[in-house]
């Protein structure tokens, strides 16, 4: 039978970023960089989020800060909406990418071909094998969490640019800030394989490092969900509570942070 | 050593034929020396059915000594069955104890139909080779075999990647089908050579997209480095990663010997 | 058994020894490079020899349509070879050069192997390793980045290259990738799981094959300007051997059948170092590497009854009996020697292991002496190997070996150009018997192999091919084909009809078993006799009693291997034939009554200085001897010493 010949001529060029992406590796490299993107936003996200802890203040400075960055070289909010443009631009290739590989890994192992006996998976750990789910979880909880502290759609009284106020209301409700601590489980899942298997995607490897990017990983996962977990924990504990419920913007207010 | 034996019961996956439907069927099977081989065991079942006028079970297997990369067999879920850095061919019946019950399955993959039972098709890891695994060096053409030196951690290193018997088994592990281990590791053989670095970048895009063609991609589980029998790392995928990047991202006209 | 007095033509050219290849290349005809592609040469099989002979002949321009029964090219055995490939480069200054290859060749050969044939085979040896190299075959290499080499099987320079305990598969793939180049450029058509199982002569040439698709069945015919078979050896005539499950003598055997002289059958080379069988379900038995001989010390008990576990045997207790009876060459000494020595001890129940069927190899002094590092840097793989089938750890018990059938000398007969004696019809590799005379060297085979795929056929079929200029391949439609079809097909009905009680494996162990104690390491007329009346025996039983299940029309290993016993039986009474008229000892024959006072081979120059090329008249046990008388200008015969 087989009669093993030259595979078939390849399809038309296409410019190169294209035929890039098209193929898996290319698609788990452009995964790989929006990934970094996408990391990189969630630790200035979680790190800026820990002004919490000091004052209403400072946060919403912080807020406002994010705004005019930087200062005078471009006008306001441009910055931040370029930001948010590449962050929504990177998010929308990660998913794509996720996507149609997906499918390809669907068309690999049909629901036919597909072991009839329990598979005995060796290495492959929880965090590899739910990438899709947990990958889904916190797609949606973005969307949630965009409507809920960015567009004020979630429900919660919203003040923009009151980001400290908008935030206490929000986690004060449970079922909210249960939402909250499963999504960023679910982040903090993802981002342990996405992390580690960024560096096989981007093809950095080398024994001397292979044992540090294992931990490297656990670490910013570890890091991202314990950091970000912890601000709907400590409203429903009362650690943070609204504050200055009234006073003008802008105007100086009792310093609320922790209280013990 | 022992002279002890064992009874069996197998659970099979029979299959008339490539459009057939198939199943499972079930052998209780005593007198199982635990000095015999798994495909010795599947002999033993093969004489009692050929006695009792049932076809015997189809099965790949040739040099039977973990070298040829015929046998291909998934054993309770794993591929080439449960001893680390062993084919099926190698791997031996101590390792079961009296009353186990063992499932059998070929290789599933949709680049590997099954042609009969356990026996699947493996053609398109020849279609990988044929788009650029080789270094073009026409009999003939060849300068003194000395006249590269070749450092020993590189010239090992591509020895490592070199041992890859071509059985298949990272594609049946894998839980998306993706071959990268294969590929990886045909490229980094010749990749890592100073004998082929001309075709190198040629080499990685032919090759990747022929994969890419049949197989489904990584997504850097690292079942394919624990089946394989030959224990060959996924450092390879990144290196091919890497050099895939590199191909499709550079000017390679302009980069002359650059790596 | 007829003698045929005509005198075969060897073809080797005339001239001093070493100026004949260089003549040769010089006087053969060539064919133009434009003409190349009107020849279409079909290449049956696709290891070491036939793969590299498919790419080669592909280069150079040639219609190349390619056959293998495995599943793609890369399966053949040559695979499994572990130890390494010889070459006379002299990288280690010691002293080697061609002569000397050719020279230990031809000696280890036990005088039994063309002079001509085995000279050139030293020439090309080095361009081998030139070739091999350049296609990215990973051989060791030293610190300073050059090629390592190491001493092997007998050899006392240094001249082996090898790839870890991969040799082989490195030297296969490396073909393999070739001819997946050429496949890939469109010039090499390849057949996977097709096998091939007749060979069609028209008008006294080879003029193409009929193949069976292992998959569907479907017989088909093929045609060419040549035929080149590459199908390996035949040493699962005995079951048990160290070759692959699949390996057979079918093609080279149905080949014999329209024509084609078979030579020096009995030529069988018994490897020293296997793993005993375990038991009687034991499928085939697992070589490991020679070169486990280069520091591992071989010894039995000296007391037959000794039952103590190896560690506990005193050195006083110990018989180390190679270093005691050859003390130059020690447990070094020729596979054949070697194995003789072994079968010597088990025979006279010193045998080690709960068979008492091996003899231990103990690393225990080379450990003391280099470290367990270096030990494991030179064997890990063969240590892991034999760990994974005997459960045990040589590290701290020795290792159990005994000998195993390995591979084989004879093969059909071939003359200077590697062309049988049907024009036409070529062979290399394993499957011919040309280089290595009575006993092959270690680390020799993959030498051969591809010195003839690449460096030897290449140039030799030209000559053959140019005198067919014009002349179209002989169409399908031929009546040859259809004969030969015909053939197939009834063959294959026959033994789906028989529905018997026996499967095939029983009839393969049963012939196994008389050929292995009757015509195994030691020989004799009455043993060969008995074979002789008791083989034709068995083949009738099997054709009255075999039981081959399923049908035709797809995937059928039983009737695949009912196909090759089938021919293994008509093979085996050759072979003994051969055996029993070779009434001397050399190499890998040894019969019982041509042995010297101390139990050494003698071996008759004065008679049996020819090769026996036997021609097939229809009934195995009446075969034709032709000979082909030895010359040797420039060895003198010696007897063989390794004391």
């Amino acid at each position: 039978m087989a009669t093993a010949t030259a595979p078939a001529k390849r399809k038309r060029e296409l410019p190169w970023p294209i035929t890039f992406y098209r193929s898996a590796v290319g698609k788990k490299w452009v995964m790989a960089i929006s990934g970094v993107v996408g990391l990189g936003f969630v630790v200035v996200h979680m790190i800026g989020n820990l002004k919490l802890y000091l004052s209403r203040e400072e946060i919403n400075l912080y807020g406002e800060a994010l705004r005019e960055f930087p200062k005078h070289l471009l006008p306001r909010t441009v910055f931040l909406w370029i930001t948010r443009v590449v962050l929504v631009l990177a998010l929308a290739v990660h998913v794509h990418a996720a996507a149609s590989l997906t499918r390809m890994n669907a068309r690999a192992r049909p629901r036919n071909q597909q072991y009839q006996s329990p598979r005995d998976y060796q290495v492959a750990n929880y965090a590899s094998r739910t990438m899709r789910w947990t990958g889904i979880i916190v797609l949606l909880f973005i969307g949630f969490h965009l409507l809920d502290l960015t567009w004020g759609g979630g429900g919660a009284d919203f003040e923009r640019g009151d980001a400290y106020n908008n935030l206490v209301r929000s986690f004060d409700r449970p079922l909210v800030a249960a939402v909250y601590v499963v999504a960023n489980l679910a982040l903090g899942v993802h981002l342990f394989h996405g992390v580690w298997s960024m560096f096989q995607s981007l093809g950095v490897n080398n024994p001397r490092i292979n044992k540090a990017r294992k931990r490297f990983a656990q670490s910013v996962a570890a890091i991202i969900v314990i950091g970000n977990i912890s601000f709907p924990i400590a409203v429903q504990a009362g650690w943070v509570d609204e504050a200055c419920v009234g006073t003008e913007h802008g105007e100086p207010c009792e310093p609320s942070g922790l209280k013990f | 050593m022992t002279g002890k034996t064992l009874t069996l019961r197998l659970k099979v996956w029979r299959q008339d034929g490539p459009r057939a439907a198939g199943r499972f069927e079930e052998y209780d099977l005593p007198g199982i020396s635990v000095d015999m081989s798994f495909l010795e065991m599947l002999d033993v079942l093969n004489e009692r059915l050929n006695a009792d006028g049932h076809e015997p079970v189809a099965f790949e297997h040739d040099c039977r000594e973990g070298i040829c990369g015929s046998c291909s067999l998934m054993i309770n879920g794993m591929a080439h069955g449960p001893q680390k850095g062993t084919a099926t061919c190698q791997l031996h019946m101590r390792h079961y104890r009296d009353g186990d019950e063992i499932v059998i399955e070929p290789w599933r993959s949709s680049a590997f139909p099954i042609i009969k039972d356990l026996v699947v098709d493996r053609a398109p890891f020849d279609a990988i080779i044929q788009a650029g695994g080789y270094i073009s060096a026409p009999a003939g053409s060849a300068p003194d075999a000395n006249s590269v030196p070749i450092p020993k951690e590189a010239s090992d290193s591509a020895m490592d990647a070199a041992q890859c018997i071509g059985c298949g088994a990272c594609v049946a592990a894998c839980p998306n089908g993706a071959a990268n281990l294969f590929t990886s590791a045909k490229l980094a053989h010749l990749n890592l050579l100073p004998q082929g670095q001309a075709e190198r970048y040629s080499r990685t895009v032919a090759m990747v997209d022929t994969m890419e063609d049949h197989f489904g991609s990584c997504t850097n589980h690292g079942e394919c480095e624990a089946a394989c029998p030959k224990e060959i790392s996924i450092d390879f995928i990144a290196l091919m990663n890497r050099d895939y990047v590199k191909a499709q991202l550079f000017n390679r006209r302009l980069a002359g010997q650059r790596r | 058994m007829a003698l045929d007095t005509t005198a075969l033509d060897s073809k080797v050219p005339v001239g001093p020894l070493a100026d004949k290849w260089t003549n040769h290349k010089f006087d053969v005809k060539l064919v133009n490079p434009a003409n190349k592609r009107r020849f279409t040469v079909l290449v049956v099989g696709t290891g070491l020899a036939g793969a590299s002979a498919a790419a080669t002949l592909a280069e150079l321009g040639y219609k190349v349509v390619c056959f293998s029964f495995h599943d793609s090219p890369r399966r053949a055995h040559s695979i499994a070879a572990q130890g390494g490939i010889n070459a006379a480069k002299n990288y280690r200054n010691d002293g080697d050069s061609v002569h000397r290859l050719f020279y230990d060749t031809i000696k280890g050969g036990d005088y039994r192997a063309r002079e001509a044939n085995v000279h050139r085979l030293a020439e090309v040896s080095a361009d081998i390793i030139d070739q091999c190299t350049a296609q990215g075959v990973p051989f060791a290499r030293e610190y300073g980045g050059l090629l390592d080499n190491r001493s092997f099987g007998g050899a006392q320079v240094s001249r082996t290259f090898y790839a870890r305990g991969q040799t082989g598969q490195q030297l296969l793939l490396g073909a393999y990738q070739a001819l997946a180049r050429q496949i890939h450029l469109g010039n090499v058509e390849m057949h996977t799981r097709t096998e091939m199982l007749d060979l069609v002569v028209k008008d006294g040439r080879a003029t193409g094959i009929v193949t069976r698709d292992l998959v569907n069945g479907e017989v088909r015919s093929w045609s060419g300007h040549a035929v080149v078979v590459a199908t390996g050896g035949y040493g699962n005539v005995f079951y048990l051997s160290t070759n692959a499950m699949q390996s057979n003598v079918t093609a080279i055997w149905r080949a014999h059948r329209r024509g084609a002289l078979m030579a020096n059958p009995c030529y069988t080379q018994i490897h020293p170092t296997c793993i005993p069988a375990s038991d009687d379900f034991q499928s085939k038995l697992t070589l490991m590497s020679e070169s486990l001989r280069n520091d591992g010390r071989i010894w039995v008990p000296k007391n037959a009854d000794d039952a103590r576990s190896p560690d506990q045997i005193p050195e006083d207790d110990r018989d180390y009996y190679l270093e005691r009876r050859y003390p130059a060459f020690g447990n070094l000494v020729p596979r054949d020697v070697a194995s003789r020595a072994s079968k010597k001890e088990v025979d006279a129940g010193r045998g080690v292991g709960p068979l008492k069927n091996g003899v231990y190899l103990d690393f225990a002094d080379a450990i003391g002496r280099l470290g367990r590092d270096v030990i494991e840097e030179r064997y890990s793989n063969l240590i892991e190997m034999y760990d994974r089938i005997t459960g045990e750890d040589p590290y701290q018990v020795p290792m159990r070996i005994y000998p195993a059938v390995h591979y084989t000398m004879g093969g059909l007969w071939v003359d200077y150009n590697l062309m049988s004696n049907v024009p036409g019809l070529y062979v290399l590799g394993e499957a011919n018997f040309s280089d290595h005379g009575a006993n092959r060297l270690g680390a020799s085979a993959l030498m051969q192999g591809l010195a003839d795929g690449y460096f030897v056929l290449p140039y030799t079929i030209g000559d053959y091919l140019a005198g067919l200029l014009g002349q179209p391949v002989v169409p399908t439609s031929d009546a040859a084909f259809a004969e030969a079809e015909t053939n197939v097909a009834d063959m294959t009905r026959r033994m789906l009809s028989v529905k018997g009680t026996r499967s095939v494996d029983y009839f393969h162990k049963e012939l196994g078993k008389l050929m292995w104690d009757n015509c195994g390491m030691a020989r004799s007329t009455e043993s060969l006799e008995k074979n002789l009346s008791e083989i034709p025996a068995l083949a009738e039983e099997f054709w009255n009693d075999v039981r081959v299940l399923g049908n035709d029309e797809s995937l059928n290993q039983s009737l695949e291997r009912a196909g090759r016993v089938a021919d293994y039986f008509e093979f085996a009474t050759l072979l003994c034939h051969d055996a029993l008229v070779r009434e001397e000892s050399c190499g890998g024959h040894f019969r019982v009554e041509h042995a010297q006072e101390d139990g050494e081979a003698r071996r008759d120059d004065e008679n049996f200085a020819h090769v026996a090329a036997w021609e097939w008249t229809g009934a195995p046990s009446a075969p034709t001897l032709h000979k082909e008388e030895l010359v040797f200008e420039s060895v003198h015969l010696a007897t063989r010493s390794y004391k």
